[in-house]
Protein backbone atom coordinates (compact mmCIF):
# COMPACT_ATOMS: atom_id res chain seq x y z
CA UNK A 1 0.00 0.00 0.00
CA UNK A 2 1.52 3.65 -1.18
CA UNK A 3 2.14 5.58 2.01
CA UNK A 4 0.23 9.07 2.35
CA UNK A 5 1.56 12.42 0.14
CA UNK A 6 0.17 15.33 -0.48
CA UNK A 7 0.61 18.41 -2.66
CA UNK A 8 -0.78 22.01 -3.19
CA UNK A 9 -0.95 24.64 -6.28
CA UNK A 10 -2.61 27.85 -6.46
CA UNK A 11 -3.19 28.71 -10.70
CA UNK A 12 -4.77 31.54 -11.88
CA UNK A 13 -8.46 30.92 -13.46
CA UNK A 14 -6.85 31.07 -17.13
CA UNK A 15 -8.38 28.36 -19.45
CA UNK A 16 -5.02 27.16 -20.52
CA UNK A 17 -4.65 26.11 -16.82
CA UNK A 18 -7.47 23.56 -17.54
CA UNK A 19 -5.56 21.14 -19.46
CA UNK A 20 -2.06 21.81 -16.90
CA UNK A 21 -4.10 21.43 -13.48
CA UNK A 22 -5.46 17.66 -15.17
CA UNK A 23 -1.96 17.15 -16.17
CA UNK A 24 -0.56 17.50 -12.86
CA UNK A 25 -3.25 15.60 -10.80
CA UNK A 26 -2.84 12.26 -13.04
CA UNK A 27 0.87 12.68 -12.65
CA UNK A 28 0.27 13.06 -8.78
CA UNK A 29 -2.51 9.94 -8.74
CA UNK A 30 0.05 7.96 -10.91
CA UNK A 31 1.87 6.43 -7.63
CA UNK A 32 -1.73 4.59 -7.13
CA UNK A 33 -1.38 2.64 -10.23
CA UNK A 34 -4.64 3.38 -11.48
CA UNK A 35 -5.98 2.13 -15.46
CA UNK A 36 -6.50 4.07 -18.02
CA UNK A 37 -10.00 4.28 -17.23
CA UNK A 38 -9.25 5.58 -13.87
CA UNK A 39 -6.88 8.10 -14.81
CA UNK A 40 -9.27 9.48 -17.44
CA UNK A 41 -11.98 9.59 -15.23
CA UNK A 42 -9.98 11.60 -12.80
CA UNK A 43 -8.91 13.95 -15.48
CA UNK A 44 -12.07 14.60 -17.05
CA UNK A 45 -13.61 15.32 -13.21
CA UNK A 46 -10.66 17.88 -12.87
CA UNK A 47 -11.18 19.17 -15.91
CA UNK A 48 -14.76 20.08 -15.02
CA UNK A 49 -14.07 21.71 -11.21
CA UNK A 50 -11.14 23.60 -13.49
CA UNK A 51 -13.51 25.07 -15.87
CA UNK A 52 -16.45 25.69 -13.63
CA UNK A 53 -13.81 27.98 -11.61
CA UNK A 54 -12.97 29.51 -14.86
CA UNK A 55 -16.66 30.19 -16.90
CA UNK A 56 -18.25 30.25 -13.32
CA UNK A 57 -16.34 31.69 -10.30
CA UNK A 58 -14.52 34.42 -12.11
CA UNK A 59 -16.73 35.57 -15.32
CA UNK A 60 -15.20 38.53 -15.78
CA UNK A 61 -11.68 38.29 -13.46
CA UNK A 62 -8.81 36.54 -13.52
CA UNK A 63 -8.83 34.59 -9.57
CA UNK A 64 -6.92 31.85 -8.18
CA UNK A 65 -7.51 28.48 -7.91
CA UNK A 66 -6.57 26.48 -4.69
CA UNK A 67 -5.99 22.89 -4.75
CA UNK A 68 -5.23 20.38 -2.94
CA UNK A 69 -4.58 16.53 -3.42
CA UNK A 70 -3.51 13.36 -1.16
CA UNK A 71 -3.12 9.81 -1.47
CA UNK A 72 -3.72 7.73 1.26
CA UNK A 73 -3.97 3.90 1.13
CA UNK A 74 -5.66 3.66 -2.42
CA UNK A 75 -7.68 6.23 -2.19
CA UNK A 76 -7.21 10.36 -4.31
CA UNK A 77 -8.64 13.02 -2.88
CA UNK A 78 -8.86 16.36 -4.49
CA UNK A 79 -9.94 19.42 -3.09
CA UNK A 80 -10.34 22.90 -5.56
CA UNK A 81 -11.12 26.40 -3.89
CA UNK A 82 -12.12 29.37 -5.42
CA UNK A 83 -12.86 32.71 -4.00
CA UNK A 84 -15.16 33.61 -6.51
CA UNK A 85 -18.91 34.97 -6.76
CA UNK A 86 -20.24 31.04 -5.12
CA UNK A 87 -23.24 29.35 -6.33
CA UNK A 88 -26.74 30.92 -4.98
CA UNK A 89 -28.25 27.02 -5.27
CA UNK A 90 -25.62 24.61 -5.21
CA UNK A 91 -28.54 21.69 -5.47
CA UNK A 92 -29.93 23.21 -8.56
CA UNK A 93 -26.78 24.02 -10.26
CA UNK A 94 -25.76 20.34 -9.41
CA UNK A 95 -29.04 19.30 -11.72
CA UNK A 96 -27.55 17.78 -15.21
CA UNK A 97 -28.35 19.96 -17.95
CA UNK A 98 -28.85 23.05 -15.80
CA UNK A 99 -26.50 26.07 -16.94
CA UNK A 100 -26.26 29.40 -17.21
CA UNK A 101 -23.23 29.72 -19.35
CA UNK A 102 -25.60 29.65 -22.63
CA UNK A 103 -25.19 26.91 -25.50
CA UNK A 104 -21.92 25.75 -25.91
CA UNK A 105 -22.19 24.86 -22.25
CA UNK A 106 -23.71 21.17 -21.49
CA UNK A 107 -24.60 21.66 -18.13
CA UNK A 108 -22.81 18.46 -17.21
CA UNK A 109 -20.23 19.36 -15.32
CA UNK A 110 -21.64 18.23 -11.94
CA UNK A 111 -22.91 15.42 -13.30
CA UNK A 112 -19.77 14.38 -14.58
CA UNK A 113 -17.76 14.85 -11.28
CA UNK A 114 -20.32 12.61 -9.88
CA UNK A 115 -20.55 10.13 -12.12
CA UNK A 116 -16.90 9.46 -12.47
CA UNK A 117 -15.52 10.17 -9.05
CA UNK A 118 -16.46 7.85 -6.18
CA UNK A 119 -17.33 10.77 -3.41
CA UNK A 120 -18.43 14.72 -4.19
CA UNK A 121 -18.96 17.24 -2.02
CA UNK A 122 -19.84 21.05 -2.95
CA UNK A 123 -19.59 23.72 -0.17
CA UNK A 124 -20.50 27.36 -1.45
CA UNK A 125 -21.50 30.95 -0.28
CA UNK A 126 -22.43 33.62 -2.65
CA UNK A 127 -19.44 36.51 -2.68
CA UNK A 128 -17.25 33.76 -0.46
CA UNK A 129 -16.23 30.80 -3.12
CA UNK A 130 -16.75 27.34 -3.80
CA UNK A 131 -14.73 24.00 -2.68
CA UNK A 132 -15.19 20.83 -4.48
CA UNK A 133 -14.15 17.67 -2.51
CA UNK A 134 -14.13 14.72 -4.65
CA UNK A 135 -12.72 10.88 -4.25
CA UNK A 136 -11.38 8.47 -6.20
CA UNK A 137 -10.46 4.34 -4.95
CA UNK A 138 -7.70 3.21 -7.22
CA UNK A 139 -8.32 -0.12 -7.92
CA UNK A 140 -5.85 -2.19 -6.16
CA UNK A 141 -4.08 -4.12 -8.26
CA UNK A 142 -1.39 -7.68 -8.07
CA UNK A 143 1.91 -5.99 -7.81
CA UNK A 144 4.92 -7.48 -9.35
CA UNK A 145 7.52 -5.53 -7.72
CA UNK A 146 7.01 -7.47 -4.29
CA UNK B 1 -5.80 20.86 -30.37
CA UNK B 2 -6.38 20.78 -34.05
CA UNK B 3 -9.16 20.02 -36.73
CA UNK B 4 -8.51 18.75 -40.50
CA UNK B 5 -11.97 19.49 -42.66
CA UNK B 6 -12.25 17.51 -45.59
CA UNK B 7 -15.62 17.52 -47.62
CA UNK B 8 -16.60 15.30 -50.22
CA UNK B 9 -19.87 16.41 -52.33
CA UNK B 10 -22.13 17.60 -49.59
CA UNK B 11 -20.61 16.03 -46.69
CA UNK B 12 -17.83 17.80 -44.50
CA UNK B 13 -15.30 15.71 -42.04
CA UNK B 14 -14.19 17.38 -39.25
CA UNK B 15 -11.18 15.30 -38.04
CA UNK B 16 -10.64 16.19 -34.58
CA UNK B 17 -7.12 15.31 -32.96
CA UNK B 18 -5.59 16.27 -29.43
CA UNK B 19 -7.63 16.78 -26.49
CA UNK B 20 -11.06 18.79 -26.37
CA UNK B 21 -11.64 20.81 -23.48
CA UNK B 22 -13.63 24.71 -22.60
CA UNK B 23 -9.92 26.11 -23.30
CA UNK B 24 -9.63 24.08 -27.24
CA UNK B 25 -12.98 24.00 -27.93
CA UNK B 26 -13.56 27.81 -28.93
CA UNK B 27 -11.25 27.36 -32.08
CA UNK B 28 -12.66 24.22 -33.16
CA UNK B 29 -16.26 25.49 -32.90
CA UNK B 30 -15.00 28.31 -35.17
CA UNK B 31 -13.59 26.36 -37.40
CA UNK B 32 -16.13 23.63 -37.81
CA UNK B 33 -18.90 26.55 -38.26
CA UNK B 34 -17.05 28.66 -40.30
CA UNK B 35 -16.57 25.39 -42.88
CA UNK B 36 -20.18 24.57 -42.42
CA UNK B 37 -20.92 28.27 -43.18
CA UNK B 38 -19.07 28.12 -46.85
CA UNK B 39 -19.63 24.86 -48.15
CA UNK B 40 -23.48 24.26 -47.05
CA UNK B 41 -23.09 20.74 -46.43
CA UNK B 42 -26.33 18.03 -46.37
CA UNK B 43 -24.28 16.30 -43.02
CA UNK B 44 -21.09 16.58 -40.86
CA UNK B 45 -19.07 13.80 -39.43
CA UNK B 46 -17.15 14.46 -36.44
CA UNK B 47 -14.37 12.27 -36.18
CA UNK B 48 -13.46 11.51 -32.75
CA UNK B 49 -10.66 8.77 -33.02
CA UNK B 50 -7.55 10.49 -32.65
CA UNK B 51 -9.11 12.53 -29.94
CA UNK B 52 -7.17 11.51 -26.89
CA UNK B 53 -8.53 13.52 -24.31
CA UNK B 54 -12.67 15.24 -23.98
CA UNK B 55 -14.62 16.66 -21.13
CA UNK B 56 -18.20 18.06 -21.03
CA UNK B 57 -17.10 20.59 -23.31
CA UNK B 58 -17.19 17.91 -26.25
CA UNK B 59 -20.75 17.49 -25.40
CA UNK B 60 -21.23 21.43 -25.68
CA UNK B 61 -19.42 21.37 -28.94
CA UNK B 62 -21.52 18.32 -30.23
CA UNK B 63 -24.91 19.98 -29.25
CA UNK B 64 -23.71 23.25 -30.55
CA UNK B 65 -23.17 21.89 -34.14
CA UNK B 66 -26.13 20.02 -33.98
CA UNK B 67 -28.43 23.08 -33.24
CA UNK B 68 -26.80 24.86 -35.83
CA UNK B 69 -27.29 22.14 -38.24
CA UNK B 70 -30.45 21.28 -37.79
CA UNK B 71 -31.68 24.79 -38.47
CA UNK B 72 -30.36 24.13 -41.96
CA UNK B 73 -31.55 21.18 -42.23
CA UNK B 74 -28.32 19.15 -42.26
CA UNK B 75 -27.34 16.30 -40.24
CA UNK B 76 -24.41 15.04 -37.77
CA UNK B 77 -22.33 11.98 -37.23
CA UNK B 78 -20.61 11.43 -34.39
CA UNK B 79 -17.37 8.46 -35.27
CA UNK B 80 -14.48 7.01 -34.07
CA UNK B 81 -15.35 6.96 -30.30
CA UNK B 82 -13.10 4.70 -27.99
CA UNK B 83 -14.81 3.76 -24.61
CA UNK B 84 -13.17 6.87 -22.84
CA UNK B 85 -15.09 9.20 -24.65
CA UNK B 86 -18.31 7.12 -25.07
CA UNK B 87 -18.74 6.95 -21.31
CA UNK B 88 -19.22 10.81 -21.71
CA UNK B 89 -21.48 10.32 -24.58
CA UNK B 90 -23.29 7.79 -22.87
CA UNK B 91 -23.85 10.25 -19.42
CA UNK B 92 -24.54 13.15 -21.59
CA UNK B 93 -27.57 11.23 -23.52
CA UNK B 94 -26.47 12.42 -26.82
CA UNK B 95 -26.89 9.46 -28.71
CA UNK B 96 -30.59 10.09 -28.36
CA UNK B 97 -30.31 12.79 -30.81
CA UNK B 98 -27.32 12.09 -32.66
CA UNK B 99 -25.95 8.77 -34.42
CA UNK B 100 -22.47 7.46 -32.83
CA UNK B 101 -20.57 5.64 -34.24
CA UNK B 102 -18.67 3.48 -31.93
CA UNK B 103 -17.25 -0.11 -32.04
CA UNK B 104 -18.80 -0.62 -27.91
CA UNK B 105 -22.31 0.50 -28.30
CA UNK B 106 -24.10 -1.23 -26.31
CA UNK B 107 -21.81 -2.49 -24.47
CA UNK B 108 -22.34 -2.25 -20.72
CA UNK B 109 -19.30 0.04 -18.90
CA UNK B 110 -18.47 -0.02 -14.83
CA UNK B 111 -18.84 3.17 -12.96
Amino acid sequence: MADKNCFSMIVDSRSVNESFVRSVISTFAAVLDPTVEEISDIKTAVSEVVTNCIVHAYPDTIGKIYIKCNTEGNVLTVRIRDKGVGIPDVKKAMEPLYTTAGDERAGLGFAVMQSFMDYLRVYSKPEKGTTVIMKKHISVRYDLRR
Amino acid sequence: MAVEISLSGEVITARLTGEIDHHTAVGLRKEIDNSIEINMPSLVILDFERVSFMDSSGIGLIMGRYKNLSKRGANLNISGVNPRLYKMMRLSGIERIVKVDSPLKGEKFDG
